[in-house]
């Protein structure tokens, strides 16, 4: 009995942000505390072979293939909040709570008589019991469920199959669609330019620099653009000021022990402390101007 | 052990579930609240099971949760090609047999 005050108040809990939470996946993990906690109680009621089945079934396939579509259908598949029919949350609430308070007290008020227990039923095994009962007068339910079982797994084969309707591109149709677009568009031939990595971190989410200065926006994927998590390229330029002041940049001279001092950066020539980033920031754009005049 | 907490809870659980029908738009999480309510029909059959001291509701859950994982493979199925043709797994967009 204590596990069953342990855990209601948990799957209750969990049942209720199944109702709140936005997120799809949520709602999920939420059953599968639910549905653990049913397990736990099938258990303390002598049967040990659901106990089995619930974790086996329900929380390993059942709960994994949920989560197996939210993933193909997109996390982020959040609930809307608008009510198509006005009015149609506060009607279902208020009549689910009228349907819990009519449950609750109906089984209140129903006396369930002295309970016998599965001491004697489970005596010879409860798995054994279970098979006995199952192949003796369940025997045709159990056939009906092998037939329910095949029809559900062809229907969702048949389901799931897409036709492919136009024939799949070979090598060479693919490489002579990339060739058309080149003719037509324009569009670059050869493999995608690399993502830039600045020594500072492994960093996919750096844009390459082109030899202007701007980002070279092929050379991250799409995905990342999508989310928003790539680097400007005004943040990455800080950073290179900032990373050159402390490694050098492959260009700077190494002669009568001047480290401050560099002859050229990758803009042109530098004066002055490397390592004052705000006045090079500022100082940037007038060094990109002039940048080619002093080469 | 008294059978009647279980029994509530279980009362419990499936108003939730059936609320949550009610309420929610995403068809998926709509076919988690059906299981839940499942569950919960589970929770009762196996309390009475006990209280009549013979396995005959422990098979009827054990049948329920069988029946319930063909559901679901078709269920998840059905969503998969709506999603499919619809970009959307709402259940207020699968609205054309309305007119």
């Amino acid at each position: 009995m204590i596990a069953f005050w342990v855990l209601a108040p948990i799957m209750v809990a969990a049942a209720l942000g199944m109702l709140f939470t936005r997120k799809a996946v949520h709602a999920a993990l939420l059953l599968a505390v639910v549905m653990i906690g049913l397990a736990v109680l099938y258990a303390d009621q002598n049967a040990p072979f659901l106990f089995a089945v619930q974790i086996i079934v329900y929380t390993g396939a059942i709960l994994m293939l949920f989560l197996f579509v939210l993933m193909l259908v997109g996390v982020d598949a959040s609930d809307s909040v608008v009510e198509t029919i006005r009015g149609q949350r506060l009607f279902a609430t208020v009549g689910g709570i009228a349907l819990g308070a009519l449950l609750i007290f109906g089984i209140a008020q129903v006396s369930v008589g002295t309970i016998t227990g599965l001491q004697q039923a489970n005596s010879g095994g409860n798995v054994q019991a279970l098979a006995q009962l199952l192949f003796s007068r369940y025997v045709f339910a159990f056939e009906a469920t092998s037939a329910l079982l095949i029809t559900a797994a062809i229907g969702a084969m048949v389901l799931a199959h897409r036709e492919r309707l136009t024939p799949k591109p070979t090598q060479a149709d693919l490489a002579k669609q990339r060739l058309r677009d080149y003719a037509e568009h324009g569009k670059h031939v050869g493999a995608l330019p690399p993502p830039g990595v600045y020594a500072r971190h492994n960093a996919v989410d750096t844009p390459a620099l082109l030899p202007d200065g701007s980002p070279a926006g092929a050379s991250v994927s799409r995905v990342l653009a999508a989310r928003g998590t790539i680097r400007s390229a005004p943040a990455i330029a800080g950073d290179i000021w900032k990373l050159t002041g402390f490694v050098g940049d492959g260009t700077r001279a190494t002669k009568d022990g001047a480290p401050d001092e560099r002859e050229s950066g990758p803009l042109g020539p530098i004066e002055g402390d490397p390592s004052e980033i705000d006045r090079h920031q500022s100082e940037r754009s007038h060094v990109e101007k002039n940048g080619g005049a002093h080469e | 052990m008294s059978a009647t907490p279980f029994i509530i809870l279980s009362a419990i659980l499936f108003t939730i579930g059936a609320v949550g029908v009610l309420t929610r738009r995403n068809a998926i999480v709509v076919f988690m609240n059906v299981e839940l309510m499942l569950n919960a029909a589970n929770l009762a059959l196996i309390t009475f099971a006990r209280v009549n001291g013979n396995l005959d509701g422990q098979v009827a859950a054990f049948f329920v949760m069988v029946v319930a994982a063909a559901e679901v493979v078709v269920g998840l199925a059905i969503i998969m090609t709506i999603f499919r043709t619809r970009r959307s797994a709402s259940v207020d967009d699968a609205s054309l047999l309305k007119y």
